[in-house]
């Protein structure tokens, strides 16, 4: 039977830089906090109007059952990595999910500097206890198995499972999912990976499950492993600016009914619940979300599906 | 002794018996006590985990029947890798700690350089945390493609005998040092070379003094088996793991442990039950 991994893939690709991109990071948020003073100031120089605005948000704001009130804490990785937030930097708003966050925040009328983000690992997550973040965004798929244990709001994207290799490597010029029998599969634990590689390829190896995809990328990059599987984002990201000679081998079609959809993860019975789902379906109905996905994510360049 | 003695002692005395009466009703009464106490500190921590907010979440997440039924099997089928890897380590250990201790150990100044690379490697690899080794093992030495793709566990194997060699060559230096000179002296007088004294006279005893230590260190091995998941490996902790991750439930991890405990426990015991029978033998007279 297939092992089935539902967790979405936490695909840390940055990792191999941490210390660069701590720098960086520090710097950009240094650089970030700069220019948010700056436009503080040009502001306050502006009419009461803006106040206003602003008075109202935070009253509605105030309203929800937040973790801090008046502020909407939105947890994410660490590091959190690209395309989902750029340079580690989640407060600039660049990259799809630091994006999303601040349009849902706006939706909920918390002002900009209302959200504050914090890094939580995987275990935070799922272990009992009362949580420190109001949503946790890095990646969370939806499944009914979790649903038990958590809250999700409705997706935020959706993506589909694709595969990234070497060139030269076992199957890097795969064509077809035959083709991918013997090849020596790597992901990270807990992704939608290995279930979608036990169901469509079912390889004649054992597929090699790693603490993160920088592991699997060290393995792949060593020779231990032939292909990384991820979503398809991340499989892209890791083919232009991780890999020398990466591949983009292909995607799998999506699972009937299972985890590609990736959305909002909220502990269980969270009161912001609701209101979160409502705001990410008003961006979704607006269109918001799609011109989000299409300015942070190449959409499926160059993957073809595999059959 | 004590029934030879008691045929000739004279009846004690009143004092004497009063004392004994005495000293039996403060045991009694220790021993209420210590009972008391017992219920009421397990009285105070079951109500404070029990009757905490949380217990029934707490319960939930950890103590879930039905999860641990279900991913046992695969829980179990992990340890199974673990169990091999340990018993490769410990024969790759048993071979490389014992010929460091001896090249530590050597005498004469021809030896200098062997004995100083033997001393800069225990050094090195006591100091590198065990996670550390496995992630440049795993993921470097495959790289330099000097072997075709091993399985990850060989890999993991390797780490292990190169952390452990370490501390195990150690103890057994420590074991060889601790042999008095005179048994050496009688032994090359008696027409031995050195490589026979080594062998027939210091490292039997060596071993001997050193087995609670050893065994200490082959406990510690048998649960440092479970971090051969960081290089991919489904071992009963990725497998516990992975069960983790899809019903976002830590029970799996609590199968885990458990399973590692009943794996390790018999050696754990053994090494008591070893130790204590070594002090009684070495310390005939008793401990003051």
């Amino acid at each position: 039977m297939a092992i089935s991994l539902t967790r979405s893939t936490k695909s840390f690709a940055k990792r191999l830089g941490v210390g660069a991109m701590a720098t960086v990071a520090a710097l950009s948020m240094a650089a970030c906090s700069n220019g948010s003073s700056g436009s503080t100031s040009e502001e306050s120089g502006e009419s009461e109007d803006i106040q206003a605005v602003e008075a109202e948000n935070t009253s509605d704001a105030d309203a929800l059952p937040t973790v801090v009130p008046g502020k909407f804490t939105v947890a994410t990785g660490e590091p959190a990595f690209s395309p989902w937030v750029e340079n580690d930097d989640p407060a600039s708003g660049e990259g799809l999910e630091a994006a999303v966050a601040y349009a849902v925040a706006e939706q909920l009328g918390f002002a900009r500097e209302n959200v504050v983000w914090i890094r939580t690992p995987f275990d935070t997550v799922i272990s009992p206890g009362p949580k420190d973040f109001d949503v946790n965004l890095q990646q969370f798929s939806i499944s009914e198995e979790r649903l038990e244990a958590v809250d999700f709001s409705s997706p935020y994207y959706v993506t589909t499972q694709a595969i990234v290799s070497l060139e030269g490597n076992a199957g890097a010029d795969a064509k077809t999912l035959a083709d991918l029998k013997d090849v020596k599969f790597g992901v990270a634990v807990g992704s939608n990976g290995a279930a979608v590689i036990e169901e469509k390829v079912a390889p004649n190896q054992e597929i090699g499950v790693f603490n993160s995809n920088d592991d699997a990328v060290a393995a792949l990059q060593a020779g231990q492993i032939d292909a990384i599987v991820t979503d398809l984002p991340t499989v892209l990201y890791l083919q232009a600016a991780v890999l020398d000679n990466g591949v983009v081998v292909g995607q799998f079609e999506p699972v009937e009914g299972d985890g590609d959809e990736f959305a909002f993860l909220l502990p269980k019975d969270s009161g912001l619940t609701a209101p979160v789902t409502a705001a990410v379906d008003a961006l979704r109905a607006d269109g918001t979300l799609d011109a989000l996905a299409e300015k942070w994510i190449a959409e499926g360049a160059g993957a073809p599906v595999l059959k | 002794m004590v029934s030879e003695d008691r045929a000739v002692r004279p009846t004690p005395s009143q004092v004497e018996l009063d004392r004994r009466t005495f000293r039996k009703k403060q045991d009694t009464r220790s021993i209420l006590i210590s009972i008391v106490s017992t219920l009421i500190f397990a009285a105070v921590l079951g109500f404070l985990v029990v009757g905490s907010p949380g217990w029934a979440v707490v319960q939930e997440k950890f103590f879930n029947f039905e999860i641990g039924a279900e991913f046992f099997p695969r829980i179990l089928k992990g340890l199974w890798l673990n169990v091999r890897v340990l018993f490769f380590a410990v024969i790759g250990v048993a071979i490389f700690g014992s010929l460091l201790a001896v090249a530590r150990t050597l005498k004469g100044s021809v030896f200098t350089p062997i004995r100083l690379l033997a001393a800069a490697y225990t050094d090195i690899f006591r100091g590198l945390p065990v996670i550390l080794v496995l992630y440049l093992v795993g993921y470097g030495i495959p790289g330099l493609q000097i072997l075709p793709r091993m399985p990850e566990a060989f890999w993991g194997t390797i780490a292990l005998i190169l952390c452990y060699s370490a501390y195990v060559s150690e103890v057994l230096r420590a074991g060889i040092e601790a042999i008095h000179p005179s048994q050496r002296m009688a032994a090359r007088s008696l027409g031995l070379t050195y490589y026979q004294t080594l062998r027939m006279v210091v490292f039997p005893q060596a071993i001997r003094k050193v087995t609670p230590a050893l065994m200490n260190d082959f406990v510690s091995m048998q649960k440092d088996v479970g971090l051969i998941s960081v290089l991919g490996a489904v071992d009963a902790i990725r497998a516990a793991q992975i069960a983790a991750a899809t019903t976002y439930n830590s029970t799996p991890y609590v199968v885990a442990g458990i399973l590692f405990i009943l794996f390790s426990w018999p050696f754990i015991r053994l090494t008591d039950w070893y130790t204590a029978r070594t002090q009684k033998r070495e310390q005939v007279g008793g401990l003051v």
